[in-house]
């Protein structure tokens, strides 16, 4: 019993829609457009406070424009055009997940750069770890008279 | 020679987290700055009957404070923004937003008016158009209806010197 309800306060804490703070109950035209809402609601940024999407924000400005969203989204806009109504006006920051231009390139290009500069590091430190250098001729005498010693040894 | 690699990666680590404590995140830049001046169309929060466009400023430079009765550093702020209307370098219209018109014409009538006009933005539409996240905030709106400035947060003496009276006489010369 008390394994069962442990796992169903898991479930409700790893649940999507336990961010969901919204009171608002909006109504659709069709399921389309709810999941489109939803979408949205969960890819746009908060500005006040700014670690949480619309969705999970219940700030005056997150309230807005969750109505905002869903009147144009009723007036038949698409989700592309209420993406950039708030870019238009509270920039890229207003998306969770920045765009593809030249002033985000080192934020998306650079980790993969990180990654190849540590690879080609990683595997230069091993190969030189791994180069073999031949020992010098009065090493391998002495190893040679030491093995022969061991042989003598056996024989006899 | 060992270390140089390392001490070098941590040195550079170092100096951009550092940098990055000296920004404020909350200030996200506008996008408006060079764009005109978002459309609005609102009551007097004196004469509810009058309504003001942004095409009734247009031919002069004018600043447009928002603020709201129920913001704390608005209050604060006050003092600086009657300053800057005391200049007469430019009208200052106040956006009252997302408030209640008798609550802020109490604060008003407690603090003293600086403003030229209060527009009221009660549900807080114009706002969104302006790109308002947080009050107050503070925009300098040029003769050509294009957005010059725009001062997020209180508006403070040093920001009003260095900044915002610079770019009025600027604009107004």
């Amino acid at each position: 019993m008390r394994l069962y309800v442990k796992a169903l306060l898991l479930c409700a804490l790893l649940s999507p829609s336990a961010g969901f703070t919204a009171i608002e109950a909006y109504e659709f035209k069709n399921k389309q457009m709810e999941a489109d809402y939803i979408k949205l609601v969960d890819e746009l940024r908060c500005l006040v406070c700014q670690n949480q999407n619309l969705s999970a924000s219940n700030a005056e400005l997150a309230q807005d424009l969750r109505r905002q969203t869903h009147e144009m989204l009723m007036k038949g806009k698409t989700p592309d055009q209420v993406v950039q109504y708030m870019v238009d006006r509270y920039g890229d920051f207003v998306l969770y997940r920045p765009p593809f231009k030249a002033s985000t390139l080192l934020l998306w290009l650079g980790p993969f750069f990180l990654m190849i500069l540590v690879l080609w590091l990683v595997f230069r430190n091993i190969r030189s770890k791994q180069e073999i250098v031949p020992p010098d001729a009065s090493s391998m005498q002495r190893a040679k008279d030491l093995l022969s010693e061991d042989k003598t040894r056996e024989n006899s | 020679m060992r270390f140089a690699i390392p001490l070098g990666v941590f040195v550079l680590m170092a100096g951009l987290l550092g940098y990055g404590l000296t920004l404020d995140p909350r200030k996200v830049p506008s996008v408006l700055i060079d764009k005109p001046a978002p459309a609005f169309s609102l009551a007097k929060l004196h004469e509810p009957e009058k309504v003001l466009t942004e095409k009734d400023f247009l031919g002069q430079v004018w600043i447009l404070n928002i603020w709201a009765s129920w913001c704390v550093s608005c209050r604060a702020e006050h003092v600086i923004i009657t300053r800057l209307a005391e200049k007469k370098l430019a009208p200052v219209i106040g956006l009252n937003y997302k408030d209640q018109p008798k609550d802020a014409k109490r604060w008003l009538q407690e603090l003293g008016d600086p403003y030229d006009a209060s527009l009221m933005d009660i549900d807080g539409r114009v706002g969104i158009d302006w790109g308002v996240y947080g009050v107050p905030e503070t925009f300098i709106i040029g003769a050509d209806g294009l957005i010059k400035y725009k001062h997020i947060g209180p508006v403070t003496q040093e920001s009003l010197d260095a900044e915002i009276i610079p770019m009025l006489k600027q604009l107004t010369s």
